[in-house]
């Protein structure tokens, strides 16, 4: 299986090298208690102007009340041609899903 | 949409037969709705047609930013240079939003900026008209966002997954665009006599080159065609205007101004409006450089960025000695 490392973006690692500053990629946690959530991407030199730049760029309307950035080039993603052997056998397994089984209607709460 | 005349460097749209197996099944998962991303596989005129329709869209809300930016120091009370200040501050977050979209197609940012530089990459036309008044800043909110408006809500749906989540952002903040632009055009419109004769001579310079925003009519042609295929374009640049044109008239007349087209009116058996020809004369002179502020906005472009190298290269420097002093050096993550 191979892994690539680089981001999602893919062919962002011969972008950089052109345009210098770094791609680095943004998560945000919004309120109520949610995850990060990847929200987009920007280029900064350093870890502190990645930040500042992510604050301007993606919440100028109180999207988040946390903030990640990861520099792009570290993030490893799976390649789309491993889909088949990465998520193909979830498929065959239905048993992990609650609504495999028949539940009789006597036993109530399950 | 701000992406005028893409060309998708394709003759004529293939008969599903004619597509490889590979293409065709690309095809079949634009026409199931499933979202194309930055690492699947896709034809070659699919990439460089998004990278010419998403960096002249990035390229047009950058430039965009000029002709409002001509009026923050000028703008008539505190609480609309504020709203003036957020609404440019936004066009530039929409120009890097679409900058990183197109760079997950593989192109890099500098050479997204150089293309512009070099007049190779385009940007709407509509950024070439000069903003002589207060009420051009209404009129650039409320016509040309608005015009922009009709081609990006659909495309919050359309097939590259970077651009389509671009685009929701971008519309939620558009909106208040448009707003406010009406909102500053209510205003005049309850002015002073001065104040409704600034609101007519606005429009009737702003009204035509707001149609034009659209492109030329389109509906024979490949380009359009093969791009309403893939997905990237929903409606040919004819039904946007005449949708556009249909959403405007009342909100012209609540405002009690006169749209500069006798032609414009009303035809029940259609269902919607008639209207004028547009001189496309113009629009071409305008494309080919010679509107009248091409040259001026491209200098006022090229300026910035190459009077700002020193920046980017000082917080480059600044970076690398930081990471030589302490590696693990900047803002820690945490959750």
């Amino acid at each position: 299986m191979t892994t690539n490392k680089s981001p999602e973006p893919g062919t962002n690692a011969d972008a950089d090298a052109r345009s210098q500053w770094p791609l680095w990629e943004v998560f945000i946690r919004s309120q109520h208690g949610l995850s990060h959530r990847h929200v987009g991407s920007l280029h900064a030199p350093d870890a502190q102007l990645a930040m500042l730049n992510a604050r301007d760029v993606y919440t100028r309307r109180n999207e988040g009340l946390s903030i990640w950035v990861v520099r792009a080039a570290d993030i490893v993603a799976s390649a789309p041609a491993d889909k088949g052997p990465m998520f193909d056998p979830a498929n065959t397994k239905v048993y992990r899903h609650p609504s495999f089984y028949e539940m009789p209607e006597e036993a109530s709460g399950l | 949409m701000y992406a005028q005349m893409v060309k998708t460097g394709v003759d004529r749209v293939a008969e599903r037969e004619q597509l490889s197996p590979q293409e065709q099944e690309f095809q079949a998962r634009i026409d199931a709705d499933v979202r194309i991303e930055p690492r699947d596989w896709m034809p070659d005129a699919y990439r460089k047609t998004l990278i010419r329709q998403i960096s002249q869209h990035a390229h047009s809300e950058i430039v965009g930013m000029l002709p409002e930016g001509n009026w923050i120091t000028r703008a008539p009370t505190l609480e609309r240079k504020m709203i003036l200040l957020a609404k440019v501050q936004d066009e530039g977050g929409h120009g890097l939003y679409l900058y990183s979209a197109a760079e997950t197609l593989g192109i890099g940012r500098d050479e997204m900026i150089d293309q512009l530089h070099s007049g190779r990459a385009k940007y709407s036309s509509i950024f070439n008209y000069p903003t002589l008044s207060w009420a051009d800043i209404g009129m650039v909110g409320w016509l040309v966002d608005g015009a922009a408006i009709m081609n990006q809500v659909p495309l919050q749906r359309c097939s590259y997954g970077p651009y389509a989540r671009a685009m929701v952002r971008i519309c939620k903040e558009e909106s208040f665009h448009q707003r406010q632009g009406y909102d500053l055009l209510i205003a005049l419109s309850k002015g002073t006599d001065a104040q409704r004769e600034m609101l007519q001579e606005a429009v009737n310079r702003w009204w035509w080159p707001a149609l034009m925003m659209f492109g030329p009519p389109d509906a024979d042609s490949v380009h359009s065609e093969q791009s309403m295929r893939w997905n990237i374009k929903q409606m040919t640049n004819d039904e946007g205007r005449q949708r556009f044109i249909d959403q405007t008239v009342p909100q012209a007349e609540y405002l009690g101004i006169q749209l500069p087209d006798p032609d414009l009116a009303w035809n029940a058996e259609r269902g919607h409006y008639d209207y004028g020809a547009i001189d496309w004369d113009e629009f071409y002179a305008v494309l080919r450089g010679h509107g009248p502020c091409n040259r001026e906005r491209l200098s006022a472009r090229f300026d910035a960025h190459t009077q700002g190298a020193w920046v980017r290269e000082a917080a480059l420097a600044h970076a690398a000695k930081a990471a030589a002093r302490e590696p693990a050096a900047g803002v820690q993550a945490s959750a």
